[in-house]
């Protein structure tokens, strides 16, 4: 249900542009305001979100230890999943981010009969690579349009992305592994029980989203072709903030970049912001030497405590009587008569 | 008031586990309170000696909880305050893609399949009530972005479900972005006790721990004849008297363990290790009636708590002008003498770094905080040729080892209780490799859930740690569960008599004092827990 709802919503997306372009004929909407706005909103609302993390507070060390701890010196400990130092945190989070190294080691539980088996299950380790990694290298082949001349780092990417030399034009391969990726992703979550149990709307939109914007890509480069040299006039307009809106695009590519300005103005408001959380994970980014290394917390306020004068009080008798030492000795059966003598006398 | 009274299903029933998830979305599905898987309210009296608010007579599975009249705005008030002190919290609200990869790694999900058990589901328990109160996206959109009110019937799920996760970080261990589950878990318990609903089983420990030192109430003068009586037995077995000490001043190290320790078995078979250990080395240190309790049951209903309840350790060592400290076999104690101790009451300048006196190895590691535990303390000594072991004493038993999740995800200990073990026992087998170290399995019964009122949720929670046990039982005759925590020592009994009868559970030190050679003794007949040594009777029938 969730699904066909966001469904809806990535199709009306679809159909708004195609309306807005063809219809009412507003290019420079969809071509200009709109991918500014979205710009805007994307980097503000994600430095916002980082910002109001960042400003929360981290008021205990308490990484997750995945190996060994530093203790004696001829016990071999972890550096990468139980590191010690700022650099060896560093480590850590590069195997978190750049290669998914928590996610790698998923495990898929099985039963057999009374038994419980833990399987290797590295799908959805993969499918993420593989979404991420090409939606990345997409991103940078992009950098062609809003660039002259193109920096070369952008050409390199193009030719190993191209290398297969498909077709004409030259098949892209990670345009296509985005979509198979993005599909593989959205089947999960429609196959795997649990996992179709917990998908809200907000996980099905981006997916569609995404799968659209591929989508539109790759029938703007192979199938529905557009003015290649017409569109790099409009982006590097927007890039020189100088925008001109040329005759003559396809409507295909005002889709294509609703679409993308849709994405990027959701990004900052929706789960996508993981993007700039992960750096943020206090089970993750912090040194596990807590031992070694006192971690102060900003906002310690003073608690009341039981101290040990008011133990003895209680207890002190009952010390004594068998020989723990106490603080202060107890009173003597004299000064016990005295005073109690003393309330009689008050009575 | 009847208490509903529960038999716990044969295990063969409960074994027969459904993993498939209701028809109904998990919002429409309300939580039912189903003898035998939640803990009875806390009594006023608890609450009163703790000046916890909205002290009353209450269960779960009545319709009115008695909360005060504007306990909504008191707990989303709690939120708000929370969100803006833990970074993990509203992080964790945030970032989480609902990716799965958690679902299936919670003990309580595998051992029961109720899907509120996926850890992603308990956050989403929470997460929806963030995202109407405290998104934009969720108070437009609500229930399309995933958004709900906050509802007495929603607070009583949460209630339900955050009594119902051991805070063990198995799931963050999995999670891509390290969303710790325990941290939702904590402020999720916190909120219920802004409202006076902690349990029983949690707010007793506390009150006795606030005021006598320890969970279990154990007095001073109780303490001591406890410990004597271990010493009474120490003396049967290997023919020495202990003579420990009290609350004195001036000894070099200040010695804490849990309570647990003191009193019950297999407890009690641990303590007399640590006895035996110290009084052989000569070990110049003290027993503390005051400081009687290193786990922390506040540390299960709010950080707060944890730490007025923590503040005895420092207290005390500065008092008897100790050194040092060491610490006991315990598995959240470590979590919180590792990673909260020193911030809540450091920094510890009135003691020095610890140097071990047997070995003179200095304890960098604990240079901060300046407590040390008794297996690194131990493994030292052993690797140093300090001690005189002879592990063929333990040679009647075969081992495998539990790493308790406290020790395991919140400090990293794994290879030294392995050390220490491999050094005092000839048998010792590892379970699978998936269920040990950092994807160590819970005994089912951690963060104050080893009551007996919920047998049933425990002993699904535990499953599948006895399921990899009953593999090494079967594979290789394992008959002996060790570990180094004292909830692990009487809920993982509990957990073997149900479901693999044949395998006891015991500390590492309870192995270490098998094994240890004492100057002085007697020929050993007899183990720590006073049965027969396999062959040592023969060779008394010889004489």
């Amino acid at each position: 249900m969730g699904a066909l709802f966001s469904l809806g919503v990535v199709i009306a997306l679809v159909l708004v542009a195609l309306v807005g372009v063809k219809g009412a004929h507003l290019q420079s909407l969809f071509g200009v305001v709109i991918p500014y706005l979205a710009v805007i909103t994307f980097f503000i609302g994600l430095i916002y979100r980082v910002v109001k993390w960042g400003k929360t507070p981290v008021p205990f060390k308490i990484p997750t230890t995945c190996g060994q701890q530093k203790s004696l010196p001829w016990i071999k400990y972890s550096k990468l999943e139980s590191p010690a130092t700022g650099w060896e945190v560093f480590l850590r989070m590069a195997l978190e981010v750049l290669l998914f190294r928590s996610l790698f080691r998923n495990l898929k539980m099985q039963r057999s009969g009374e038994r419980v088996v833990y399987g290797s299950a590295k799908w959805l380790w993969l499918g993420g690579i593989l979404f991420h990694y090409s939606f990345l290298v997409v991103l940078i082949r992009h950098l062609r349009l809003f660039t002259n001349p193109v920096p070369s780092f952008v050409r390199l990417i193009e030719s190993f992305d191209g290398f297969l030399q498909i077709g004409l034009p030259n098949l892209m391969m990670t345009g296509v592994v985005l979509l198979g990726a993005a599909t593989y992703l959205f089947l999960r979550r429609i196959y795997i029980p649990s996992v179709r149990y917990i998908s809200l709307p907000a996980d099905y939109f981006p997916l569609f989203l995404i799968m659209a914007i591929a989508t539109t890509g790759i029938l703007m480069r192979y199938f529905i072709r557009v003015d290649v040299i017409k569109v790099k006039e409009l982006t590097m307009g927007l890039a020189r903030l100088n925008p001109t809106v040329p005759d003559g695009i396809g409507t295909i590519f005002y889709i294509h970049i609703f679409l993308v300005s849709t994405l990027f103005a959701y990004f900052p408001f929706s789960k996508l912001v993981h993007l700039g959380g992960i750096f943020l994970s206090p089970t993750r980014n912090l040194a596990n030497n807590s031992r070694m290394v006192r971690h102060v917390n900003p906002w310690l306020y003073p608690v009341k405590v039981h101290t040990y004068e008011e133990y003895e009080e209680e207890f002190r008798e009952k010390m004594v009587s068998v020989g723990i030492p106490v603080e202060k000795p107890l009173e003597t059966k004299e000064t016990e008569e005295a005073s109690e003598e003393e309330s009689e006398g008050k009575e | 008031m009847a208490k509903a009274k529960t038999k716990t299903p044969k295990p063969e029933e409960l074994a027969k586990i459904d993993y498939s998830p209701p028809e109904k979305h998990w919002t429409e599905v309300p939580v039912e309170f189903r003898p035998g898987t939640y803990c009875y309210g806390a009594r006023p009296k608890y609450l009163e000696e703790v000046d916890m608010p909205n002290p009353r007579e209450w269960q779960p599975y009545e319709d009115d909880w008695k909360l005060p009249e504007n306990w909504k705005e008191i707990v989303l008030e709690g939120m708000e305050d929370r969100l803006n002190k833990y970074r993990t919290f509203r992080l964790f609200m945030d970032i989480c893609v609902r990716c799965g990869a958690c679902a299936d790694k919670c003990h309580f999900f595998i051992g029961s399949g109720d899907p509120k058990n996926m850890p992603v589901l308990r956050a989403e328990l929470v997460r929806s009530v963030y995202r109407k109160y405290f998104t934009t996206g969720g108070k437009l959109f609500g229930k399309k972005a995933g958004a709900r009110e906050l509802t007495m019937d929603v607070f009583k799920e949460w209630w339900y479900y955050f009594y119902q996760c051991t805070e063990c970080r198995r799931c963050s261990v999995f999670c891509p972005y390290g969303i710790d589950t325990a941290e939702i878990t904590i402020m999720g318990r916190e909120l219920t006790n802004l409202l006076g609903c902690n349990t029983d089983w949690i707010a007793g420990p506390v009150a006795n721990c606030y005021h006598k030192g320890n969970h279990l109430g154990l007095e001073p003068h109780t303490i001591q004849s406890n410990i004597e009586m271990m010493c009474d037995d120490i003396e049967e077995i290997t023919g020495i008297r202990i003579e420990p000490t009290f609350n004195r001043k001036g000894a070099e190290i200040l010695f804490v363990t849990p309570s647990g320790d003191l009193f019950g078995v297999p407890g009690v078979y641990t303590c007399m290790g640590y006895l035996m250990l110290f009084h052989e080395l000569g070990l110049d240190y003290t027993w503390s009636t005051y400081a009687s309790e290193g786990g922390n049951f506040g540390f299960f209903t709010s950080n707060e708590m944890a730490r007025r309840l923590h503040y005895k350790i420092y207290a005390e060592a500065k008092r008897l002008g100790v050194k040092w400290i060491l610490g006991g076999e315990c598995g959240h104690m470590w979590r919180l003498i590792h990673q909260y101790l020193d911030t809540w009451w450091g920094p510890a300048d009135f003691l020095e770094v610890p140097k071990s006196p047997i070995t003179g190895t200095v304890f960098e590691n604990a240079k901060s905080t300046k407590m040390v535990h008794v297996v690194e303390f131990t493994a030292d000594l052993i690797r140093h040729g300090k001690l005189k072991l002879d592990p063929s004493r333990n040679d009647h038993l075969r081992v495998t080892f539990h790493d308790s999740c406290n020790t395991s995800r919140g400090m990293g200990f794994f290879e030294e209780p392995r050390y220490v073990i491999k050094n005092v026992c000839n048998h010792f087998y590892e379970m699978p490799e998936n269920t040990i170290r950092e994807k160590t399995f819970c005994c089912g019964s951690g963060s104050g859930l080893n009551a007996s009122e919920n047998m049933e949720i425990r002993m699904r929670g535990g499953f599948p740690r006895a399921n990899a046990v009953r593999h090494v039982n079967q594979k290789y005759g394992v008959n002996m569960l060790a570990n180094v925590c004292a909830i692990d020592r009487a809920a993982l009994t509990t957990l073997m008599q149900y479901w693999v009868p044949d395998v006891e559970v015991c500390g590492v030190h309870e192995l270490v004092g098998n094994a240890l050679v004492m100057t002085g003794e007697t020929e050993r007949t007899m183990d720590l827990r006073l049965e027969e040594l396999p062959g040592k009777e023969e060779e008394e029938e010889d004489v």
